[in-house]
């Protein structure tokens, strides 16, 4: 089993270092270290939102109010910014997780207590969290001006060479991968999505590991959202549209089973990089923006298709024993 | 007997006062009506501050500023009626709905009242002309000339636009690639798509710089691109280097204005077109014939010739920079 991950990972890693071959022969610049760094930085939103993601496809569930719940946690911490502009940036860092938290909670409640199919749940409140904005501001934007500077400064102060944003997006990666690895909550996540019953059996509460899922899911997105206004200096109602999509996506190409108990932290983290190198290449190599879709969307087909091959060599032997038996 | 006669005769005196009076308040002064898409609005409060403007000019008008509350058409429908009722002479709308207001505004020609459309138009049958803030031509001619004024020696300019399908705004860069002759020395080296996502945005900007390294100006006909480009030029430390432009709006933009990524930038003047749209209106109820062709006086904002819809615009868009935002900031 281990061994399947591991190569299931290696084979990403020689996608991600072919696809930089490919992109330096026709823009050399891009495989500098300094960019390379920017990619990643770049990329840290979608590796912290997959990692979130992740371990809410391993519980069988999916989060689609992701980027809605990021932009409005990012709109809240705005306004709160606007408020009271002398708050430490602590303090909205704090607010960020446990207003992400809560909306988090909010899905994770709807899916354990009153067992809805998750898709319906966070398709709804992924509209009703975009909606919430529109409330609070009436389309208003925040911008840069109206932020202080302090706020703005967070994601991009530089910390031993690296931004800090990157910086979150390493820890999380170290977190979570103890987290799943390491603690009975991580091991739970991977039993109620691999096998239910057997779970319950084992005395895993699923509804109840879904419900963290989510929070945690929350959490994340909420942190991430902070991170994201304060990046781009701006927020709105149409902040990150769409990206929901991205981050499952960079989950499915990491390797995420999407029927759940499969998956793992460095899965998802090359998943988010994959793509991340592929939405920072497009813009130098020159290619129509028509095509520029055509080839994020064949990536991640094929990124599926290795996916599916590499499961299908997964041969189920129960007995081996038996096997060596015969 | 006497009595009767004494209250019919006060009742018929009071009625004459009344009609008097109401014919002398017409010829006194002229009552305009700005009809905008709901109250409340910095665009469009600053559009009426523009209309009071001309009334002030003009001399023996006012200035009737309402809207719904709500951007509805019937909304607007119903404060059309209220205003027919209220006998005005002119109303000038920004409608919306194109279509929607039309039998209203219909209604309101048959009993004499001058109607115009302005900002956002009226179908051909429910005005009598139709004001656009700004044309296709001058927009065009506007952002690269905003790039132009701030590189002397000429150099690699990019365009960063919204998606590439986005009908305004490939309207606007044809434009924009029509007039470059006009510009010796302004090379247009790339047109990107943002998506009008900021981070697609700012990732397009940073790659226009990456790939670009003699690039001078970034031009961004949209809002989210043009601060999604400024935030990347900051970003990278090419402030003073790169200059970043196109079309935003004042409270968006103040910041980049304020840390000199953004030298200037153009929007239409929420202030002129309510001027010139009252200008206007004043000018078709007092007898000015419209139609295709015609040419209608606007005060200080020169003339409008209108074409074969009825159509007309009324000027470049305007530019702001260090000088004017911190008065456009808190309007729009």
């Amino acid at each position: 089993m281990k061994k399947l991950f591991a190569s299931r990972e290696a084979l990403l890693m020689i996608a991600i270092a072919v696809l930089l071959g490919v992109i330096s022969l026709r823009f050399p610049a891009f495989v500098a270290p300094s960019n390379l760094l920017g990619v990643f930085n770049d990329t840290s939103p979608l590796i912290l939102l997959a990692i979130g993601q992740m371990i809410v496809i391993l519980t069988k569930c999916i989060d689609l109010s992701v980027a809605a719940n990021l932009a409005l946690t990012g709109m809240v911490v705005s306004l709160v910014n606007i408020a009271a502009p002398g708050l430490p940036i602590i303090a909205i860092v704090a607010i960020a997780i446990c207003f992400g938290t809560l909306l988090g909670m909010f899905n994770g409640i709807l899916v354990w207590k009153l067992a809805i199919p998750p898709i319906v749940v966070t398709l709804g409140t992924m509209t009703i969290f975009r909606g919430i904005i529109f409330l609070l501001t009436e389309g208003k934007w925040v911008n840069s001006h109206e932020m202080s500077d302090a706020f703005k400064a967070v994601p991009r102060a530089d910390l031993i060479g690296l931004p800090v944003l990157s910086w979150i997006a390493i820890a999380a990666v170290i977190l979570f991968s103890i987290v799943m690895t390491r603690t009975s909550l991580g091991r739970a996540f991977y039993a109620a999505g691999g096998n239910p019953q057997a779970a319950t059996y084992a005395g895993i509460n699923v509804g109840l590991t879904q419900f963290w899922a989510f929070a945690i899911s929350g959490a994340i997105a909420g942190l991430t959202g902070y991170l994201w206004v304060s990046r781009f200096a701006v927020a709105y109602v149409d902040v990150a549209g769409g990206f929901e999509l991205t981050v499952v996506a960079a989950c499915v190409i990491g390797g995420v089973s999407i029927m759940g108990g499969i998956g793992s932290v460095p899965g998802a983290l090359l998943g988010a990089l994959f793509l991340g190198i592929i939405a920072n290449a497009l813009p130098v190599v020159n290619i129509s923006p028509f095509w520029q879709m055509a080839i994020s969307g064949g990536a991640i087909i094929i990124a599926v298709i290795l996916n599916a091959q590499a499961n299908r060599t997964q041969g189920r032997i129960i007995l081996k024993r038996a096997e060596h038996a015969t | 007997m006497k009595r009767r006669t004494f209250t019919s005769l006060v009742a018929g005196l009071s009625i004459a006062a009344g009609m008097m009076g109401s014919t002398a308040m017409a010829q006194d002064n002229m009552r305009i009506a700005l009809v905008v898409k709901a109250l409340g609005i910095g665009f469009f409060e600053a559009a009426a501050e523009g209309a009071e403007e001309a009334a002030a000019e003009l001399g023996g008008v006012e200035i009737i500023y309402t809207g719904p509350t709500d951007t509805t058409a019937e909304g607007q429908i119903e404060v059309i009626n209220s205003l027919i009722a209220q006998r005005v002479d002119a109303i000038a709308i920004s409608a919306n709905d194109p279509d929607a207001v039309v039998p209203a505004l219909k209604r309101a020609m048959d009993r004499g009242i001058t109607v115009i459309s302005w900002d956002s138009g009226v179908s051909e049958e429910g005005r009598q002309m139709h004001l656009n803030p700004s044309s296709t031509p001058l927009i065009g001619n506007t952002i690269l000339k905003l790039a132009a004024d701030h590189m002397p020696d000429g150099g690699d300019v990019a365009i960063l636009s919204a998606s590439a399908t986005a009908t305004n705004q490939n309207a606007w860069i044809a434009a924009a690639e029509e007039a470059l002759p006009n510009y010796s020395g302004v090379n247009l080296v790339a047109t990107v798509y943002g998506d009008d996502l900021s981070d697609k945005s700012y990732r397009e900007a940073q790659g226009l710089m990456a790939s670009h390294p003699n690039l001078k100006a970034i031009i961004a006909p949209t809002t989210v691109g043009i601060l999604a480009a400024c935030q990347a030029v900051t970003d990278s430390g090419k402030i003073g280097e790169i200059n970043v432009t196109g079309l935003g709006l004042p409270s968006e933009m103040a910041g980049c204005v304020d840390s000199g990524a953004t030298e200037s930038f153009a929007i239409w003047n929420p202030i002129d077109l309510g001027y010139s749209a009252t200008m206007i209106a004043h000018s078709l109820a007092t007898g000015t014939a419209a139609g295709p062709g015609a040419e209608i006086p606007m005060g200080r904002m020169g003339s409008v010739t209108l074409d074969d819809t009825g159509t007309a615009a009324m000027a470049d868009p305007f530019t702001y920079d260090s000088s004017n935002i911190d008065q456009f900031k808190s309007i729009f």
